[in-house]
């Protein structure tokens, strides 16, 4: 009994006592966080970008706290807002743009920059980054850990079936017919690999996209799934599987699609930028990264995470937020970002450092990302975007597992969404 | 018997920390839902306002709530029955004086001490088409390769296989203490009568475990409904809600679609449902069983 008196008494002095510190150490605390959605110790460099940070600004304290991938984040933070204790800034998806304005948590920047410079700190970024971060003439996030989908391919694979490994296929006709060549028929060696589960709607913006039809406007209350071009993309990535027969039938598996290609059990993959320094670790085979090849035209969605301010943050929070933001999205921080996580530079300017411009010579495949964003558009983003994605996602798999029409399952999404948004028009 | 005043004091301060812990954790929770349930959901632009049973109609009218339900029904039925069974035969080889039993017993409750999230990790590249072990050792039978979770077909076996896997263990468990209890005078005894093994196992054992079935029957019905950790990893659901459950699918909408509304409505059926099953299992099954 003593024992835990004496326990609770130190805890609740040990818990005082950092309470004190806290309030007394700095002028201006924050509170930050942030999402890790790849492997690898991404924890290690946000802590030492933020150590740096504080080192620089001891008048600002800043908590970084990890929580998780990008749905935890945005639980978590939403949580603390609820609670009252709410954070200054986090990273969060990209797409979580309109949930957060739903909620009115969130501040635009342009609300925040005062000066000339800062004004032209928010244009310093490639525009197709800032596409989910903008909506009505108001950016609402910035650009920090971003990708785009990339097609890796097996060189060594290539040059057995007599095929070019330096002209990966750039059209969809190249494409399937590539991907013939590469199937072998006893099933020991598939030509290519579209993930269908995790991340369906993402895959999919991108064929959508190179039909020359984007699934939503700007203004997160129109989506397109039943336009002909659509559908039609759809079609051409169920006949992958169900009538070419390059691709395995039924839905394909996210997680475990990586160990596939390093394992040379597809010749060619669709995949995250985030993956280039696992696949570049271990492939035992000498492997190429493209850009994802044109339907009637090229294209990507953009992902991952953005900086957001919050609106319960005071005036001067806000001005630490954005010093911190600053800091962290500089050209110099982004190079070595990139070139740690795989993320690609989130500017111009991040690209003619010589952190990244070396790191590009020595392996070309990194600026892949960054010359597809030419080609880009925003990732999948609507108001009430959980349940709208997950009436895509559904739709995509029913005509990947034939059972339902891409036609059909694309039509009862896009009704189904018409339903839901409404209530935003 | 009377007790004092003071007695009686001295026993609901004893039953205080207790009342505390439930009623803010169960019993308070289990309110508050039932009234967000019936309101709409609150945003900024639109204030929450009462809509009754709104909620519940939309439920009944939404057909992916009745293929989670539909789901979680051959889930129940295709776990509950198999892991019961499963662990009663191990236990009952375990039970045995055999050499090795002590690293037998712990072989079979591995299952059960690893994590879910781990061992739905494992099971994932298990079920990997051609890379996994499953299709791999299939192979040398020279059955073709095929997508165990990408086919709405096999995808909920798969996972009803996974879950008898890791559950039977923890049930054996159970049914080893009860097998234990049994006096080995009524074996003897069985012996000398000359009874058959499956004699003596069908009138005398089971019997004898029936109060552990009834225990271990409640739980696994519970954890059909309550298991779904593995989907996460494994299928998330997926392909078309082929695998979706209902507690899934409580998640879904309440942390991915922010529908605290509809997701309340969900978690009320799924209270209904459990307490509904647990006192038709507590009054009815109860009286069959015999304790001693």
């Amino acid at each position: 009994m003593k024992f835990i008196k004496n326990k609770l008494r130190n805890v609740a002095v040990a818990a005082g006592i950092s309470l004190l510190s806290s309030v007394a150490m700095a002028e201006t605390e924050l509170t930050m966080y942030y999402p890790v959605a790849v492997g690898g110790a991404l924890t290690k460099t946000v802590d030492k970008m933020v150590a740096g940070f504080m080192s620089e600004n001891p008048d600002i304290k800043v908590n970084a706290i990890y929580a998780g991938n990008y749905n935890d984040a945005r639980v978590k933070a939403l949580a603390a807002m609820k609670s009252g204790q709410p954070a200054q800034l986090s990273v969060m998806f990209s797409i979580d743009i309109f949930e957060l304005l739903e909620l009115d948590a969130i501040v635009a920047f342009d609300d925040v920059v005062k000066s000339d410079e800062e004004k032209a700190w928010l244009k310093s970024f490639y525009p197709s980054l800032m596409e989910n971060g903008v909506t009505n003439d108001k950016t609402y996030g910035i650009p920090f850990q971003r990708s785009t989908i990339v097609m890796y391919y097996n060189k060594d694979a290539f040059k057995e079936a007599g095929l070019d490994p330096e002209k990966p296929p750039a059209t969809w006709d190249e494409l399937r017919d590539v991907s013939k060549k590469l199937t072998k028929s006893d099933g020991s060696q598939w030509g290519l690999m579209i993930p269908s589960t995790g991340y369906p709607y993402w895959m999919f913006s991108a064929l959508a996209m190179q039909n020359d039809q984007v699934l939503m406007d700007g203004s997160g209350v129109e989506t397109y799934f039943d336009n002909p071009n659509v559908v039609e993309a759809l079609s051409f990535w169920r006949d992958l599987g169900t009538k070419h027969k390059v691709m395995p039938e039924g839905t394909i598996e996210w997680g475990t699609l990586r160990q596939n290609f390093l394992e040379g059990k597809t010749a060619m993959m669709w995949h995250s930028t985030g993956n280039l320094t696992t696949v570049k670790k271990n492939a035992k085979f000498d492997f190429g990264v493209a850009m994802l090849p044109a339907g009637k035209r090229r294209g990507t969605p953009t992902g991952g995470g953005n900086f957001y301010i919050f609106k319960s943050a005071s005036a001067e929070e806000r001005a630490a937020s954005l010093k911190l933001i600053r800091y962290m999205t500089d050209p110099e921080r982004s190079a070595s970002w990139s070139v740690a996580t795989g993320y690609m530079g989130i500017s111009p300017d991040s690209y003619e450092t010589d952190t990244l411009k070396n790191y590009v010579k020595e392996f070309p495949p990194a600026a892949v990302a960054r010359d597809q964003l030419e080609f880009a558009t925003a990732e999948f983003s609507t108001f009430q975007a959980g349940r709208i994605r997950k009436g895509l996602d559904d739709a995509i798999q029913a005509a990947l597992i034939g059972t339902k029409s891409p036609e059909d399952a694309l039509g009862e999404a896009q009704k189904a969404a018409n339903r839901v948004l409404k209530a935003y028009k | 018997m009377k007790y004092s005043t003071k007695q009686n004091l001295h026993g609901w301060l004893l039953f205080t920390p207790a009342a505390i812990l439930l009623i803010a954790f169960t019993h308070y929770p289990t309110i508050a839902t039932f009234f967000n349930s019936l309101y709409s959901n609150q945003s900024v632009i639109r204030p929450s306002r009462f809509t009754g049973l709104d909620s519940y109609t939309a439920m009944i009218e939404d057909p992916i709530f009745w293929k989670v339900f539909e789901n979680n029904m051959w889930m129940a039925i295709g776990t509950i029955p198999t892991s019961i069974g499963l662990a009663i035969i191990m236990a009952l080889i375990v039970n045995k004086a055999i050499p090795g039993r002590g690293l037998l017993r712990l072989s079979y409750f591995i299952p059960t001490m690893l994590p879910m999230i781990a061992v739905a990790n494992i099971w994932l590249f298990f079920y990997a088409p051609d890379i996994g072990l499953l299709d791999k050792a299939l192979a040398v039978f020279g059955v073709e390769s095929h997508n165990w979770l990408g086919d709405p077909d096999t995808a909920l076996p798969a996972i009803i296989v996974m879950t008898v896997w890791k559950e039977a263990g923890f049930f054996m468990i159970f049914y080893l203490a009860g097998l234990q209890t049994i006096s080995p005078e009524l074996h003897e005894a069985a012996k000398l009568e000359g009874s058959s093994r499956w004699n003596y196992f069908w009138r005398v054992q089971f019997p004898l475990l029936l109060p552990t079935t009834l225990f271990v029957l409640i739980n696994a019905f519970l954890n059909s409904f309550k298991l779904v950790d593995h989907l996460f990893i494994l299928t998330k659901g997926g392909p078309d809600n082929a695998t979706n459950l209902i507690l899934y699918y409580i998640y879904e909408n309440a942390f991915s679609f922010f529908d605290i509304s509809y997701a309340s409505a969900l978690t009320v059926f799924l209270l209904i449902l459990l307490a509904v099953t647990a006192m038709v299992q507590f009054f009815f099954v109860d009286k069959r069983v015999h304790y001693r």
